[in-house]
């Protein structure tokens, strides 16, 4: 028989692959606090500052596509039936082009200056590149009929268009040519980073994870065969505007589409919470806290981005851009990122320790390695942190108290994963030497 | 028409519902009770080990000769899953919750995975290589016990 090429049952990757990711995430929010607390209330004057640059770049590569790379890479094998070819090499190669690359960006907007900048060029489009041309190939030979892998292709897309107009603006910084229409570019970019790479790819996973972790009925087919692709197709039709020359397309139809692709998220984040609320586990976890969390918040953005478009004429409701911002990245993105390392973390320590112990020593259980009180300290942290985030967009001075809070949940987060991984180390030494590569 | 996607697939979900009542039970404080819950969800997960590593593993790595591939992967699997299964009786025979929750945790998520796996490629692939023998295959299934 034929089988369809490239699949296979290889088990997880070694460990060192997402944990050297999983381990980075957390201390590049950290960052992002501590810079909130220098900068302060000025923070929100503007989203054109350096310092909001900086810090949004920290949350957003810093941060989560730290934790997504290193997710991507471990879960590929699992949802896809794909590997990626020589993960080990590609890991370490991915990793230590975008840790630098990430702190020579944020040097480079808080300095103003050139050449930091045009060093992150280089290390962030080389990291971004070898990470997509990787799973690229394993997702071009994955199973088509999958919904999370049409997804996961759609996200590594939007996130190839979100790098090359991030190198575009980046050039134009560094070099400062005459850029047509940057403030559009620099729309589009965060449009597609935050709705294509991050949305899509939260959107694809979902429907594996959600019904996976919670025993929840599986999304309707009706559902995940359209979703996101539509996002896609609207994300592309948004593009379209400022491809063209001016006057090409009427104010009415850009709005439209901007409508359109919140409401597809929204039936997204309606139909996480319904099947959620369906859960046939009665058990509730931190993770599913922090997804609901997560849902709840991506909800309050739409509703204030369709505020925003449709009492446009009416003049802005103060604040609303800096606020919707930082709802999406901190309240939804960063907890559904969250709660999804509290489960991939103790379980792949689980994994690679029983893989290594069977029949030698008794592994300790995933509450063990993570422990749920650890946990849910953490968990409230962020949950004060991020309304009194969203707030700071119309009382700056509240941006205190905020990034306090979200600096030491990041904290708390980081020492969580580090005991987590303490664990590891301190178990797999009593491992009998047959075969050192499979840790 | 019955698959041995959808049929193997179907009773993925039998089991997981009777991990969920097994779990749910330890709420209380009634430990027999407990006991009967994780009695009842074993059962149905070593039958279906049982259905995969009497009847379809073997049918299936003769028909592709894969015999090393994905069914030995599976099968590992299932060592690994044996073993929390141990762990979740003892925690129930010294009445510890705690361990208990930790243990159904670790395997509600390993077990998860590894039916991601099955339902997504093996289960294709033996619908695949055992077309011709359809019926006879469920059938055979259909009469394992434990």
């Amino acid at each position: 028989m034929s089988l369809p090429s490239g699949l296979s049952f290889a088990q997880a990757p070694p460990i060192t692959v997402p944990f050297r990711f999983f381990l980075s995430a957390p201390l590049f929010a950290l960052l992002a606090a501590l810079l909130a607390l220098w900068f302060g209330p000025s923070l929100m004057d503007s989203r054109w500052q350096p310092s909001v640059l900086a810090l949004t770049h920290l949350m957003t590569l810093g941060f989560l596509s730290m934790a997504m790379v290193g997710a991507m890479l471990q879960m590929l094998p699992v949802i896809a039936g794909s590997p990626v070819a020589h993960p080990v090499g590609v890991a370490r190669a991915v990793h230590l082009l975008l840790v630098p690359g990430v702190l020579f960006l944020a040097g480079g907007f808080l300095l103003g200056s050139s050449w930091p900048m045009r060093v992150a060029m280089v290390l962030l489009g080389g990291g971004l590149l070898v990470f997509a041309i990787a799973v690229g190939i394993s997702l071009a030979r994955a199973a088509s009929d999958n919904p999370t892998v049409v997804g996961m292709r759609f996200a590594l897309a939007a996130l190839g268009v979100t790098a090359a107009l991030g190198l575009i603006l980046a050039s134009n910084f560094s070099w400062e040519w005459w850029l047509v229409g940057w403030v559009q570019v620099t729309n589009l970019h965060l449009t597609w980073g935050l709705l294509g790479w991050v949305g899509l790819l939260v959107i694809g996973v979902s429907y594996q994870v959600v019904p996976m972790f919670q025993l929840t009925p599986a999304y309707p087919k009706s559902l995940t065969r359209w979703l996101t692709w539509t996002l896609f197709a609207l994300l592309l039709l948004c593009s379209v505007p400022w491809l063209l020359p001016e006057a090409g397309v009427p104010e009415q139809l850009a709005v439209a589409v901007g409508l359109a692709a919140m409401a597809v998220l929204a039936a997204f984040a309606v139909v996480t919470l319904r099947l959620q609320s369906q859960r046939r586990r009665k058990q509730s976890d931190v993770t599913l806290l922090f997804w609901r969390f997560g849902m709840a918040c991506l909800l309050l953005v739409l509703m204030l981005g369709i505020a925003g478009q449709t009492m446009r004429d009416t003049g802005n409701v103060p604040g609303e851009n800096l606020m919707a911002a930082l709802l999406f990245i901190a309240g939804f993105a960063v907890s559904v990122v969250n709660g999804m390392l509290y489960k991939i973390v103790p379980f792949l320590i689980w994994f690679h320790l029983q893989s290594l112990l069977m029949g030698v020593a008794k592994v300790p259980n995933m509450r063990q390695i993570m422990p749920e009180p650890g946990m849910r300290r953490q968990m409230w942290l962020h949950f004060l942190a991020v309304p009194l985030l969203g707030l700071s967009a119309l009382w700056p001075l509240l941006i205190y108290p905020a990034a306090l809070l979200f600096g030491a949940s990041m904290v708390l987060l980081e020492f969580n994963l580090l005991s987590a991984f303490r664990v590891y180390r301190k178990h797999a030494k009593l491992a009998p030497e047959i075969n050192p590569k499979t840790t | 028409m019955e698959t041995i996607s959808s049929y193997m697939t179907s009773d993925h979900h039998r089991c997981d519902e009777l991990f969920a009542q097994a779990e749910a039970t330890v709420s209380g404080q009634d430990w027999a009770a407990i006991a009967a819950g994780l009695r009842a969800f074993l059962e149905s997960m070593q039958h279906h080990f049982k259905m995969e590593e009497d009847v379809l593993f073997p049918a299936f790595e003769q028909r592709t000769g894969m015999s090393m591939g994905p069914t030995q992967v599976m099968r590992m699997e299932h060592a690994q899953m044996r073993e929390l299964f141990d762990a979740m009786a003892d925690a129930v025979k010294q009445q510890d919750r705690d361990e208990f929750l930790g243990q159904a945790e670790t395997l509600l998520v390993m077990m998860q995975q590894h039916n991601m796996k099955e339902e997504q490629m093996l289960y294709h692939m033996a619908d695949q290589a055992l077309a011709g023998e359809m019926e006879e295959m469920l059938q055979k299934m259909r009469a394992v016990v434990l």
